[in-house]
């Protein structure tokens, strides 16, 4: 396992994140924190409530902008750039509270997507009414999604909802996959199966994903590296087996009171 | 030397009553989040009510100062009767339906304006002891204009102290800043929303009274300060008082040089001033950038779904009962149904924003008069042709929706509805002073149609063919690819810019293509009347078509045609009492308390079920699940 995390480092890597930082006022939510994302690796950022994880990737995303510190995919600049720039790059995400378009279907959902990417957004005359919606279906059917494809997104539970964005996310073929506690409002059994995905399209499709996630036994399972991240700043990186044995992470963990496995909030 | 040093003095005087009215906004809004559109006519009852008081007890020089705070108290109590009989109701309400009852306000207290203190313009008491002028460089300065200019610092000073140092102010504040945390402290949350819209109230009388030995109390006070004030708000910053001084201030001096330097162009230095600011600080002087994404709920979240076949009946049984209607009715009937043809087509371009954008604009007449007057215009210097008129309404409609609404997207919410009011009150302002080219007040006349379509069935059934169009092509449009972007940068800001959708480019597009087609209506309007006047660009009728949009309710793609149909009759019953905009008021009043879902929506709610119009109004899920498009 720690050979294959090597010799993945060295390629190019998707994306580079170097010497990131965000405060809101006072509070250093992420400091100074650089690491690589390689293609086609199931990396997970680990990290207490609070410790800066989701503000990692609304920086990545563009969402909101870093106060100093570089992204790269694929050698070039993300910083700067808009969320609908960076999307058409080849950057996807889920968000940790779901966002979805309440009023159009779930099938419409995921055709909204595909229109945005095939830049349809502008056509007054055609029909949106079940366009795209072949594709919208496999997309559906890869998440576990298809038999709800026409109940609306406002009325769907917040596992499901999880769901909906996946499929949402994957809809334009991104490179870079992120997904802010993708499992989080799952029974066991899903959340195993979701992940189980990820790391199908991880293998298959060559995509890089990068996640946060609650449940240790998830992460531990699934993840071939895992960075953990406390207080804003990264504090250890390495496999599923470094990691549980890190001083640094246990005290971490501990400090705050939290022990693997803890039940999602 | 002189004259600019006076000048500038007596813009800061002008800032003080613009800074109090504005403040009074502010702190309205902050606690209660309804945009007290009254909040021009409180300032304009201020007025009244010092006229008044002064002439009863303003005698001595403090009787003066007396009355002023009377008045302010006056305005205060009718501040309390409009919160506790009315928006006590609607807090939970969505927003739309607290702005339009705030609007039913506006025209009560102009009819009650009108009947207790005549159709005149008062002329203001002068201040006993400080009737005098100084001389400052030789030149004239009104010694009251240097109290007045102390007058905007000391409240600025009074309401710093109220918010910093009282626990009541320091819990507006707190409830301004985050409403959730002050109910689980278990304040008395009505209570401190009554107090803080008296005290807004007040403030807002207070600068009415102010300015009386200035500007006197007139009926139109109330609109031109409503937009000033919203300048004020936007430019200012949102809910900073210092940013409101502050803004208050660069405003007045603004009017005061640019009445020296360019006297008919005071309104376009404005515009570009609020332009300038916003381009290089969206969030204004001192505002902060909106935490948390505070949107306009205008109460649309249900999935609109293409019609069903039963509603594809109804329509059809409509539209032909429309087309056989010159055999049925007589010419008088036939023009009524024009006009409800013209306004059903305004009141559909408006609900497109409002229903698929979730973009409230209160400004929304400055494209339907946009495009009346670009018609107008073009026959009138141009001598074109009634056919290319008509044509190019939509197109200049269009163009002005560009130049506004590239700035109105800026914002969001209701700061995005106060600068479409605003920017509609200086288009408005334009038309009307310049003369030369729109004969102001005068109007433009003898816009007739060509020969072939000058009769009354022929220009009826133009006016059906055009307006049904527009009203198909917006529908089709709703449900275009363009429609569905519209709906998810509605729906979610986030997840729209996450796929990919530029938000700010659909919105605008947005409001191009409803400006269009309400210029489209405009042009209409302007060959069935024959002429046109700056009423069709201004406040009243842009709530005109929010009340349309509201009597046919939010949530349904037909409710347009009902409202402008249900307005038209209203119209026209009440048109003929002397009062009718107080009966009218008191209607819209009535309406919102009864029905908060709107005439069509409350039609619906009941029928719905066995008749099942049009999918999506009732239910949310179900109807998702049964109204598949056939
Ligand atoms: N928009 C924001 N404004 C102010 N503080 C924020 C904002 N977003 C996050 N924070 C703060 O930044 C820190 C990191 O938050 P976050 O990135 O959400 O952590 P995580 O996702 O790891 O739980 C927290 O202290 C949080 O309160
Ligand atoms: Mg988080």
């Amino acid at each position: 396992m720690s050979d294959t995390a090597t010799a993945r480092a060295a390629e190019q890597p998707s994306l580079s994140i170097r010497n990131l930082s965000k405060a809101f006022g006072g509070v250093q939510a992420v400091n100074d924190v650089s690491f690589d994302l390689a293609k086609g690796e199931l990396l997970a950022l680990i990290g207490p409530n609070g410790a800066g994880k989701s503000t990692c990737f609304n920086m990545l995303n563009g969402q909101i902008r870093a106060d100093s510190g570089s992204v790269r995919l694929a050698g070039e600049e993300l910083i700067g750039r808009s969320p609908a720039d960076i999307w058409r790059r080849g950057v996807g995400r889920t968000f940790q509270i779901t966002a979805t378009f309440p009023s159009m279907t779930v099938a419409e959902n995921v055709a909204m997507v595909l229109m945005s990417q095939r830049r349809e957004l502008f056509s007054l005359f055609r029909t949106a009414v079940h366009r795209h919606r072949d594709k919208a279906l496999a997309l559906l059917d890869l998440v576990g999604m298809a038999a709800q494809a026409d109940r609306p997104c406002g009325v769907l539970s917040y596992g499901d909802l999880k769901r909906v964005e996946l499929a949402v996310a994957l809809g334009n073929e991104p490179r870079v996959l992120l997904m802010d506690e993708p499992t989080a409002g799952m029974a066991p059994r899903e959340r195993i199966e979701l992940m189980g995905l990820a790391a199908r399209l991880v293998s298959d499709l060559g995509l890089s994903v990068l996640f946060t996630e609650h449940d240790m036994d998830i992460v531990f399972g699934h993840a071939g590296r895992i960075i953990v991240l406390s207080r804003g700043a990264l504090i250890a990186e390495g496999t599923a087996q470094e990691i549980r044995s890190n001083p640094l992470v246990l005290k971490t963990y501990l400090g705050e009171g939290q022990i693997y496995g803890r039940a999602e909030g | 030397m002189g004259v600019y040093l006076v000048q500038f003095l007596s813009g800061l005087a002008s800032a003080s009553a613009l800074f109090l009215a504005a403040s009074g906004l502010s702190i309205i809004f902050g606690v209660t989040r309804v945009v007290n559109f009254a909040h021009g006519s409180f300032y304009m009852l201020g007025a009244f009510f010092g006229y008044t008081f002064v002439r009863e007890v303003g005698g001595g020089a403090i009787g003066f100062w007396v009355a002023l705070l009377l008045a302010a108290l006056a305005v205060g109590l009718v501040g309390l009767l409009v919160e506790f009989v009315i928006l006590r109701r609607l807090y939970k309400a969505p927003e739309l339906f607290q702005l339009i009852a705030t609007f039913g306000v506006i025209l009560i207290v102009q009819d009650a304006a009108l009947w207790v203190w005549g159709p005149e313009d008062l002329l203001g008491p002068r201040a006993p002891g400080l009737t005098g002028i100084v001389r400052i460089f030789g030149t004239p300065m009104p010694v009251y204009d240097l109290v007045l200019i102390g007058v905007g610092p000391l409240v600025l000073a009074a309401l710093w102290l109220l918010f910093n140092r009282t626990r009541w102010g320091i819990l507006v504040r707190a409830a301004t800043e985050d409403r959730e945390m002050v109910g689980a402290l278990g304040v008395n949350q009505s209570l401190l929303f009554t107090g803080a819209f008296v005290l807004g109230s007040m403030l807002a009388g207070l600068g009415g009274a102010i300015q009386l030995p200035k500007g006197g109390a007139d009926l139109l006070m109330d609109f031109g300060i409503l937009a000033e004030m919203f300048v004020v708000v936007v430019v200012g910053g949102m809910g900073s008082i210092f940013g409101a001084f502050l803004a208050a201030v660069l405003i007045s001096l603004l009017n005061t040089f640019g009445i020296l330097i360019w006297p008919s162009g005071t309104l376009v230095l404005m515009f570009i001033l609020m332009a300038v600011i916003l381009v290089v600080r969206p969030t204004g002087l001192l505002g902060r950038p909106e935490s948390g994404g505070h949107k306009t709920e205008v109460g649309v979240e249900q999935a609109l779904r293409p019609a069903g076949p039963h509603y594809k009946i109804f329509i059809g049984l409509l539209l032909a009962l429309l087309l056989a209607a010159p055999l049925i009715v007589e010419e008088f009937y036939l023009v009524l149904i024009t006009d409800v043809l013209v306004l059903a087509l305004f009141a559909t371009s408006l609900h497109f924003l409002m229903s698929t954008g979730g973009l409230v604009s209160f400004g929304h007449a400055a494209f339907y008069g946009g495009g009346a007057y670009a018609a107008a215009l073009l026959v009138t210097y141009a001598a074109t042709p009634f056919e290319l008129a008509l044509l190019l309404a939509p197109l200049g409609a269009g163009l002005l929706a560009l130049v506004i609404g590239w700035f109105c997207v800026r914002l969001s919410g209701v700061y995005f509805a106060m600068l479409t009011l605003a920017f509609a009150q200086v288009a408005w302002s334009v038309v009307f002073q310049w003369s030369d080219l729109t004969n102001g007040d005068d109007g433009l006349l003898g816009i007739w149609p060509s020969a072939w379509a000058s009769g009354t069935q022929v220009y009826y059934l133009l006016a059906l063919a055009i307006s049904a169009g527009g009203i198909f092509l917006i529908r089709r449009v709703v449900f275009a690819p363009f429609g569905y972007g519209l709906r998810a940068t509605r729906d979610s800001n986030l997840r729209a810019a996450a796929i990919g959708i530029d938000i700010k480019r659909q919105q605008l597009a947005a409001f191009v293509f409803a400006g269009a087609m309400a210029g489209l209506a405009g042009g209409l309007f302007v060959f069935s009347k024959g002429s046109v006047f700056p009423d069709e660009m201004s406040i009243p009728r842009s709530f005109d078509a929010l009340l349309m949009v509201l009597l046919g309710g939010v949530d349904s793609l037909s409710g347009p045609f009902v409202g402008a149909a249900a307005f038209t009759y209203l119209h026209d019953e009440l048109i003929t009492f002397e009062y009718w905009r107080l009966l009218l008021g008191l209607t819209i009043v009535a309406l919102v308390l009864l029905f908060p879902q709107g005439l069509a929506g409350a039609a619906k709610h009941h029928l719905g079920r066995y008749l099942k119009l049009e999918a999506g109004s009732a239910g949310r899920a179900k109807q998702a699940d049964e109204g598949r498009p056939a």
